[in-house]
Parts: structure tokens; C-alpha cells; sequence
């Protein structure tokens, strides 16, 4: 099985897999990061969202072995060590942006993205930009609070 | 007002563990030794199995059983009941095919369970049962209801005929035909209230483990209500005495009904774990959850509605098919019946009522209980037959609402169709709903919408539901085979926190936070000194669960119950330590004082004497630890108004929600950033019933067409707007709390007021949901050939 090396929540790590293993599987099985979450078999609900090198990607959606020599950060290694939640993470908490808490992850993951990217972002931009992360319970209305609070704030 | 305790937005205990990844959904579980499952599905709706071929399977890597209908039926388990039986007009109980857990003479489904191959890994079980090879003989299948109840249509029992589980009937039919022979108006309309899948954004997952020593069994499973499932893997699937079986429901991501019922998976993962003795772990991909999580509504219905000259109703009259799929799902044959034709009259004072329903097997997806469940499909006949009517006679669609309504000097009202309402004010939350999405100024905001090519229109919807499910004697009565009390214990430490364990279960719904609330409140304790414990059969007692917005109503008012024995039991306490008459001591914020002095002992130093008796009451117990349970006397109404306003392309047919107003009664809140946040995941999903989500079947092949996210439309963050949301609360009559529930109301006023919205803008009596571009566009332009 071919090894591999990425920088895993700040950390470095080195695997073996099998070159079928997708990225969440190697998060999810392999190193018990279970905060990143399966919705879906079809690449649509995005529950699975991590960075790599800064950018949001579908985890379900890549191989383990493309991670080889990139940066990954998944919804754990969002927070402060000592625990301070993320901007966005605080802004999902402060606006009741989660229900069930299933979608959270990969929702939070996305809009920091947005955040960083368009610290300005219109609640239409925000909507259009979450359009591959589906929620079930909150119909968006908080989530697009939380996000916009937090681009509003300037920070990701 | 305590600053953390009921009526007060406090910030949710669950968040931080979701928010930072360390939530515990059960396919975030391993056990040791665990094997994984995979099922192999019938890619038929209606087949005869000649066959089933297992050897290539066998042969596969990592493989270690497979088991088919022919070892459930050898086992003699495996059977998933009906939990509610109907009977029929004629006194007969409805048809009740048992639902094995793998079929073992024909499917009846695309996605029926025919084998389960248990392997060492996931992907090794998922590619061995690609190996397992059945040979199928295709019947022709009967898809729709319409298909289903014509003469000479494929069986899908043989002892159903005519393919009918049951014809129902409620109402005083004589009377109600009364009615329509004096009314001076009838209007008529026939609608389709579309089928649904759930689709919680959880899969549903379930690992069953068998301890060898002990040979108790544990089932972890995506449960609303974890203490049913044992009961009935117990009770009728498997056969083991409840002492030796736990079920835990951990964290989970959503339910909307669909993770009520106990599914075919749960009961094999522990079978195949008490075969094997080892864990057997399973999780749903997608798609499999597209053909096997019971799907929602689907009904064909024919309404009419008398009126006098002035609008008055005096009759109604309706005749539904209703799909119940393939199976029975257990609260299956409730919903078109008891959770449905009982809410015909809805706010109005309509004195005659006649409801007929035949619920129809088909080759599909059993269909039971979904966010709303038989109500959805009453508000949305009731709300668009008035709304024709109100075209028909002229009448403002305001005022015939008005005209109508049940006064609040009327309650408790006691309704042509069983419930007796116990409070509401319809007008002031129509007045409030139409002050807050400036009804009045809509005909200018249709005229700029004109200006610039689109179609602007608006529509309302005035409900009312029955949730806080229900009195056990009424249940019964009516067929339930369950009692619908709720649980709740109260455990005080010595320190003085508290543990409450309930029977409810959250999966969304805050309730570690607002029953941490309920109880800061009552007892005077900070909010982060309460834990809510539940979803662990071996923790929290007996009870029946989350769904049919019951948690709060009535698992609520069992915690004040129980939180009132530990104040009874505490004031006891205090008066012997200081030494006065327990009629003289008075609890209060956290106190007990004895009236008209200082003299006082804290909740704490209560608590600390139970555990440390050394100063105590003679003959009183030490300890103080409560429970009770709470049987509700009556259903609980939430009412509201929605007020929806949209935009229609006349090109191209898309429809644009451009505003949402929900002005809801859902009793006292005790916390009104949750109450806001499931009226916005109920209208989300209305909006999604009304103009994106079916699941569709191809009529002649039976299988599912929209069967993943790339051919369901469920609504993403850019197909839905900003929600206006508001309460206006009269008070529950008969609990403690004064607490309607608010779970479902989102979902049940919504529809109607999207499709009159719609209606209204492209100005056609009637169109079925999802109001689809295609369709829209159709409609257009039929509307201008006419």
C-alpha cells in the first residue's frame, strides 16, 4: 500500500492506504477524526467539507493518496488550542445556526472558507455559496445569520 | 424571571460538542471485533424469488455469513408489526401482512431486503453482496393508489383485496350530506398532496453486539425513541426479554418521523450479532436510504366544501386514497386516519364533516409519519378548498376565514370530528400574520413586480394542529396498540445539581437545553448545574419517545411532576431543620423560607441533608430522587397563520419565495431562539413540499426516480428566504406548562399558503404540488389558451 504524508490539524501524519481509500474514510476510519461526516453517496450534501491547503473540498470526494503532501484541517482542528471556538464556530453557537448538529461540520467548514475569502459577503452571496451543503433542520435562515455575522465581523 | 430558566434565548449545551467535532452519531462507533453488513436490495417492485445464489458470494474476501429470508423464516423472527389497527367501515380490522426483515417469497419494493452478508469489512460486505445472486420471476406492479385500486390490478398481498389495508370512515355522514343538500354553493377540487422522502441528513446506522458471558444484547441505532424499538424487538421481532436487551440512541442527526419506526436493519444487526457473537455494524449509503426509510404523505384526494350565501361553511366532505407502500410501517395506518381526518375542521366552526379514506398497499416504500404526519395533508385540503371557495363566491380570502372562525369565547370547542379544542385565537394570529408581512401594501408590490415582467402573488394559510401526542385511554380506543405517557427522573445530587433523565430524545430539538431551563426555573438552580440524560434504555425508564411534538407537552410536564415531588420532598426536609410547620415553609428562588421571615435553607443545603440525614425527618427516606410520568389529558392545538408572497418567471415557470411570514400559537416558550428555529425548519421543509421535493416513481417499472440528491430536489440555502417569524401564545389548558409544541407547525401551515401564493400570481384555481417550474409553466399557458 503506497504511504502518505500530510499535515493533519497542524500535525504531521503518515499513513498507508489503499488507493481506493477517499479522503473521509482515511479521517473517519483510519485516524478517528469522526467529526467530519458522510451524508450522502452522490458528492451533494457536503457534510464531509474539510480544508485542503485553506480551500473547502468534499472529502468524500478525493482520494487519501491526493492529500499526499497537502495541508488538511478538519472541523477538530478549528478551535483555539485552549479551546476558544473559531469566529464562525462562535457565530453558528451565538445565532442557533445547528440543530441536530449533523450538517455543522461541513456547514462551519464551508463558510469559513467564505468568510476569509469574502469578508463582506452579501446574505445572497452567502446563500449561493453554501449551495453544496445541504441542512435539513435549520431551513438556512440562522445559518446565513451566523455566517453573515461572522463575515460582518471580518474574521473568519 | 430566572435569567437562565423559561421564557429566556439561552444558548444551547449541545453546541459545543457539534460545533467542534465531537458529537456521537452511530456510525461514529466500533466495537471490538465488529463485523460490518450489507443488504442486497431488489432492484424489482414486484417479483417472485425463484432463487438465491450464494456461493460466489461466499467465496468473496473477508465474508463471514450470509443470511437470507430463508434463515429468518427458520428462526421463526424477524416479523416488523403494525403498531395501530384501523378498522374499517363495515367493523373489519384492516389487512395486516406482516413485514419480513428479509423477504423470502416475492419483493414488494425497489430496495426490499432480500439477503445480509456480514463481512469482516464494509467494503468487502458492500462487494459481496453485488455477488449474491438472486433470480427474480417480474410481476407487474401496482405503483400508484390510482393504479392500485383499479379493477384487475397486480396484488401486492394476496389477501388484500382490491390492494386495500382499510376503508375508513369518520364524521356523520347523513348529517354532513344534509349540509350539502342546503348550501347554496359547493365547491369542489381534487389534489395530490406529493410523496416524500425525510431525508434527516443522517444515514441511519445500527451495530448490534451480543456479550457472550452475559448474553445480553445492545443494539446502538438511529432512534428517536429508543425504549419502542426494544419493546418491539422484544415483544415481536426477536424475541429477547427486555432485562437483556439495551438500545441506545446516541447523538443523531435528524429524524422528521422517518427514525420512529423499527426498520429491518436494526432487528438484523442484532440478529446476525447473537448469530455470529460478535458486533455486526451497518450505515445506510444514500441512495439505499432513498428505497428503504418510510417515506411521507401521499395522498389523493377529493374535497368539497358547502357554504351558505355569506360564506358560512356547512359542510365538508372528502374522500382519500392513501399510499401505504409495500409493508406497514408501525404508525402507518394512523396517519391518514386519526392523525388526520380529526383536523378537518381546522379553525373554522364548520358543523358537519364526513371523511372517507381507503389506505392502499402499492409497490413502493412503506409510508408512514413525516414531520406534520396527516396533518400537513388536512391544512393543505382544508387551506386550498377555502381559498377556491373564496375565488368562487367572491369573498375576500381574508374575511371567509373570519367569517368562520372559532371564537376564542368558543373554547373548549368540541369539533364534528372527534378533538375538543381547549384554547386558541385564531384572530390574533391572522391580525398579527398579516400586520407583519404588510398584507394591506401587497397589491403595490404587485404592480412593481408587473413592471419589471414577473408575477407577484400572495397567499395565506390559517391551521391548526393536534400534537403533544395523547391521552393512552384515547389511544386505545382508537386502535393505538401503545400508551403516550412520557417519563422523566429527577435526580438530585448531594451537592445539589441534577441529572434529569427523560424518555424523550433529541435529535435537534435543544432539549439538554431548554429541560436544563424547565428545570433551573423550577427549582432556583443555575442552568450549567443540570444535565439532561437520555436515548440509553439502561439509564432513563421506560417511555415512549420524540415525535408528534410530545416532547416538551408531554415529557415536560412529567419533569414538573416529578420536580414537584423533589420540592415536596425537600420542604419536608427544611422544615425539620428549621424547625417550623411544613405548611409554613414556602420554596422560592432556590429557598425554602419559612413564611413572613428570613429563616431559610438553600435548594443545596436541602439536597446535601437527603444524602447526610443525620438532623432529619422521622420516618422519612433519605435520598432525593424523584420520578413520574405524565399522561396528557388532550391533544394540545397549536394555530397559527403563514402569509407567504412569490414571484413567478412567466417565461421559464420558477417560483421564488420572496417572503415568509409565520405567526404561530405554540403555547408558552420556554425558549424562543429553539421555537424559532423549528418554525424555520418546518417552513423549510413546507416550502420544499410545495415547490421541490417528490419522490417519483416511474408508473410502470416502480422504481424511484428522484432516488438520490441528484434527482430530489431537497432545498438548498439559495431556494429559501429570510423567515418573518412570530408567537402569539394562549396558553395550553390542560398541562402544567401551558406548552402547545412546535416541532411540526412549520411544516403543516406552510404548503397551502405557498400554493395559494402561487395560485394567486398566475391566477389558476388550483395547482399540485411541487408547483414545479414545468408545471407553472404549463399552467401559464393553459391559462392564456383559455
Amino acid at each position: 500500500m503506497p504511504a502518505i504524508s500530510l499535515k493533519l490539524n497542524g500535525r504531521s501524519v503518515t499513513a498507508e492506504v489503499e488507493a481506493r481509500t477517499l479522503l473521509v474514510e482515511l479521517l473517519r476510519e483510519r485516524l478517528g477524526l469522526t467529526g467530519t461526516h458522510v451524508g450522502c453517496d452522490t458528492s451533494q450534501c457536503g457534510a464531509c467539507t474539510v480544508h485542503v491547503d485553506g480551500r473547502s473540498v468534499k472529502s468524500c470526494t478525493m482520494l487519501a493518496l491526493e492529500a499526499d503532501g497537502h495541508e488538511v484541517t478538519t472541523i477538530e482542528g478549528l478551535a483555539a488550542a485552549d479551546g476558544t471556538l473559531s469566529p464562525v464556530q462562535a457565530a453558528f453557537r451565538e445565532h442557533h445556526g445547528l440543530q441536530c448538529g449533523f450538517c455543522t461540520p461541513g456547514m462551519v467548514m464551508s463558510a469559513t472558507e467564505l468568510v476569509r475569502r469574502n469578508p463582506g459577503a452579501s446574505e445572497h452571496q452567502i446563500r449561493e455559496w453554501l449551495e453544496g451543503n445541504l441542512c435539513r433542520c435549520t431551513g438556512y435562515h440562522n445559518i446565513v445569520k451566523a455566517v453573515q455575522a461572522a463575515a460582518q465581523a471580518g474574521r473568519g | 424571571m430566572a435569567q437562565d430558566g423559561i421564557g429566556v434565548a439561552m444558548k444551547r449545551k449541545e453546541d459545543l460538542r457539534f460545533l467542534t467535532g465531537k458529537g456521537t452519531y452511530v456510525d461514529d462507533i466500533n466495537r471490538p471485533g465488529q463485523a460490518w453488513a450489507a443488504f442486497v436490495r431488489s432492484p424489482h417492485a414486484h417479483a417472485r424469488i425463484q432463487a438465491v445464489r450464494t456461493e460466489a458470494a461466499r467465496k468473496a474476501p473477508g465474508v463471514v455469513a450470509i443470511l437470507t429470508g430463508a434463515d429468518l423464516a427458520a428462526d421463526k423472527v424477524g416479523i416488523l408489526p403494525a403498531g395501530w389497527l384501523i378498522h374499517s367501515k363495515d367493523g373489519s380490522p384492516m389487512v395486516e401482512p406482516g413485514h419480513p426483515a428479509l423477504v423470502a417469497d416475492k419483493v414488494r419494493h425497489v430496495g426490499d431486503q432480500v439477503a445480509v452478508v456480514i463481512a469482516e469489512t464494509r467494503d468487502q460486505a458492500r462487494e459481496a453482496a453485488g455477488l449474491v445472486e438472486v433470480e427474480y420471476e417480474e410481476l407487474a406492479a401496482a405503483v400508484t393508489v390510482t393504479q392500485a385500486v383499479a379493477p384487475g390490478a397486480p396484488l401486492v398481498h394476496e389477501q388484500a383485496k382490491a390492494n386495500t389495508c382499510y376503508d375508513w370512515h369518520l364524521g356523520d355522514q347523513a348529517a354532513t350530506d344534509a349540509a350539502f343538500a342546503r348550501a347554496a354553493k359547493v365547491v369542489t377540487l381534487d389534489l395530490v398532496n406529493n410523496r416524500l422522502v425525510p431525508n434527516a441528513m443522517e444515514p441511519r446506522s445500527a451495530i448490534g453486539e451480543f456479550d457472550r458471558a452475559t448474553g445480553d444484547l445492545t443494539l446502538w441505532t438511529t432512534s428517536q425513541n429508543p425504549h419502542l424499538i426494544r419493546l418491539l424487538l422484544a415483544a415481536f421481532t426477536l424475541g429477547v426479554p427486555e432485562h437483556k436487551l439495551r438500545v441506545v440512541a446516541p447523538d443523531v442527526g435528524g429524524g422528521f418521523g422517518s427514525k420512529i419506526f423499527h426498520y429491518a436493519e436494526d432487528f438484523t444487526v442484532l440478529w446476525a450479532a447473537r448469530k455470529l457473537g460478535r458486533p455486526v455494524k451497518w450505515t445506510n449509503t444514500r441512495t439505499e436510504a432513498f428505497q428503504s426509510d418510510a417515506h411521507g404523505r401521499d395522498h389523493v384526494t377529493h374535497v368539497e366544501l358547502a357554504l351558505d350565501k355569506d360564506g358560512k361553511f356547512l359542510g365538508l366532505r372528502e374522500r382519500t386514497l392513501a399510499n401505504m407502500g409495500a409493508y406497514l410501517s408501525q404508525f402507518a395506518p394512523s396517519v391518514p386516519t386519526y392523525l388526520h381526518a380529526t383536523l378537518l375542521a381546522g379553525c373554522y366552526t364548520t358543523p358537519a364533516i364526513y371523511s372517507e379514506v381507503r389506505a392502499v398497499f402499492t409497490n413502493t416504500v412503506p409510508v408512514d409519519a413525516y414531520r406534520g404526519a396527516g396533518r400537513p395533508e388536512a391544512s393543505y385540503l382544508l387551506e386550498r378548498i377555502v381559498d377556491v371557495a373564496a375565488r368562487e363566491l367572491g369573498i375576500d380570502r381574508v374575511e371567509i376565514r373570519r367569517r368562520n372562525f372559532i371564537q376564542p369565547s368558543q373554547f373548549p370547542y368540541q369539533t364534528p370530528v372527534a378533538l375538543q379544542y381547549d384554547s386558541g385565537d385564531y384572530g390574533a394570529t391572522l391580525d398579527e400574520a398579516l400586520k407583519r408581512s404588510d398584507w394591506a401594501g401587497f397589491e403595490k408590490r404587485r404592480a412593481e413586480a408587473k413592471a419589471r415582467g414577473k408575477l407577484r402573488g400572495i397567499g395565506l394559510s390559517t391551521y391548526v394542529e393536534a400534537c403533544g401526542i395523547a391521552p393512552s385511554a384515547v389511544v386505545g380506543a382508537l386502535g393505538g396498540r401503545v400508551g403516550l405517557w412520557e417519563s422523566a427522573h429527577v435526580r438530585v445530587h448531594p451537592t445539589g445539581t441534577v441529572t434529569l433523565f427523560t424518555g424523550t430524545h433529541s435529535h435537534g430539538q435543544s432539549h439538554e437545553t431548554t429541560f436544563a431551563q424547565l428545570i433551573a426555573e423550577k427549582l432556583g438552580i443555575p442552568f450549567d448545574n443540570v444535565e439532561v440524560v437520555h436515548g440509553d434504555t439502561a439509564k432513563s425508564a421506560f417511555a415512549m419517545g420524540t415525535y408528534g411534538s410530545r416532547s416538551l407537552a408531554v415529557g415536560g410536564s412529567a419533569i414538573v411532576q416529578a420536580v414537584d415531588k423533589i420540592v415536596a420532598k425537600g420542604r419536608k426536609i427544611a422544615a425539620h431543620l428549621l424547625e417550623a410547620g411544613e405548611g409554613d415553609v414556602e420554596f422560592r428562588d432556590g429557598k425554602f423560607t419559612v413564611k413572613g421571615t428570613d429563616r431559610a435553607k438553600t435548594f443545596g443545603e436541602v439536597a446535601l441533608t437527603a444524602y447526610i440525614p443525620h438532623n432529619y425527618p422521622a420516618g422519612l427516606e433519605p435520598g432525593l430522587e424523584e420520578g413520574a410520568v405524565y399522561d396528557p389529558k388532550n391533544f394540545t392545538f397549536p394555530a397559527g397563520c403563514h402569509v407567504c408572497e412569490v414571484e413567478v418567471d412567466p417565461d421559464t415557470g420558477t417560483v421564488q419565495v420572496v417572503g415568509f411570514t409565520a405567526v404561530d400559537d405554540v403555547g408558552i416558550v420556554i425558549n424562543p431562539m429553539v421555537v424559532e428555529g423549528q418554525v424555520h425548519g418546518g417552513v423549510a421543509q413546507g416550502i420544499g413540499q410545495a415547490l421541490l421535493e417528490e419522490a417519483l416513481y416511474d408508473d410502470k417499472s416502480g422504481q424511484l426516480l428522484s432516488g438520490s440528491f441528484l434527482g430530489y430536489n431537497l432545498p438548498r440555502a439559495a431556494d429559501l428566504p429570510s423567515f418573518r417569524v412570530g408567537t402569539h401564545a394562549t396558553a395550553c389548558t390542560h398541562n402544567p406548562l401551558g406548552v402547545k409544541g412546535v416541532g411540526e407547525v412549520g411544516a403543516i401551515g406552510s404548503p397551502p399558503a405557498i400554493i395559494n401564493a402561487v395560485c394567486d400570481a398566475i391566477g389558476v384555481r388550483h395547482l399540485d404540488m411541487p408547483a414545479t417550474p414545468e408545471r407553472v409553466w404549463r399552467a401559464l399557458r393553459a391559462a392564456k389558451k383559455a
